[in-house]
């Protein structure tokens, strides 16, 4: 086994052969379709408030269920993955991603059956947003109730 | 003009989380779970909310609104309730996307196959 060190040391040799990504054309292909998915986002939400009398703040329910439903659907289809390798975070950072990892997982877990493929690989990537959601609510939550009721 | 605000800053929220993979070298599950974090901590400080104002589904599909949805549903219920009402209310505001990621995600599973 190679020490610490050892491990540090290699890691500061290869950063210099490694390739850089470029920063710039990255960021524009997020910001791109990062702003896009928003933009329907928007759409979903005035449809929503015009017809189904929806408010401002109650309209993003709806609003995400739908932006879920569609991502699921593309990631099913085999779509969503390749807006990914295009997009990079712009299709990661969007709710559809989170719904794009949980359908993603549990299609590749599929061979394995419903209970023990699909059901149980259900959360496994998107799990990780959930647990660090619901502890820094759950903090940030008591920190802000403590502060309220101390002055 | 609500369609332009919602372009640009869910685009530029985006490109934050592009430069957290780019510079920082994090993971995409890593940059989602810190966006779920600074999406709550922004709303303990009431800054959420008036980003929502501004730019609309700009700042509610990006997965920061998650982490601001956890701790509004919790601030709510600890309203009525008290502390005990913060444990009670997190999943309040974010059933629909978990309960509709749940079913969908299962749905769309059983019926498709897995591609590549």
């Amino acid at each position: 086994m190679a020490t610490k060190e050892e491990q540090q040391a290699y890691a500061e040799k290869i950063k210099s052969i490694q390739p850089k990504p470029p920063y710039v054309l990255n960021c524009l292909k997020a910001f791109f379709i990062g702003g896009i998915i928003c933009t329907i986002g928007q759409a979903i939400q005035m449809f929503y408030m015009t017809y189904f009398n929806f408010t401002q703040e109650t309209a993003g329910n709806p609003t995400v269920a739908t932006l879920i439903l569609i991502a699921a659907l593309l990631t099913g289809l085999g779509v969503y993955d390749k807006i990914g390798q295009f997009a990079g975070a712009g299709s990661v950072v969007p709710v559809t991603g989170f719904a794009n990892a949980v359908t993603s997982a549990a299609l590749e877990h599929k061979s394995e059956g419903l209970v023990l493929g699909v059901a149980t690989n259900l959360f496994k990537l998107a799990g990780a947003v959930i647990v660090f959601g619901a502890v820094s609510a759950y903090v940030f939550g008591m920190i802000r109730y403590i502060f309220q009721h101390l002055t | 003009m609500e369609f332009f605000w919602a372009f640009v800053v869910g685009g530029a929220i985006c490109v934050v989380g592009q430069l957290m993979m780019d510079v920082m070298k994090l993971t995409p599950a890593h940059v989602t779970t810190s966006f779920v974090v600074i999406g709550a901590l922004l709303d303990a400080f009431g800054i959420y909310d008036n980003l929502i104002k501004f730019a609309g589904a700009g700042a509610t599909v990006p997965i920061t609104s998650f982490g601001h949805s956890l701790l509004h549903g919790a601030m709510a219920s600890a309203e009525e309730h008290g502390f005990i009402g913060i444990a009670m209310g997190i999943f309040e505001l974010t059933s629909a996307g978990i309960s509709s990621a749940v079913l969908f995600g299962f749905l769309v599973a059983v019926i498709f196959e897995p591609k590549g």
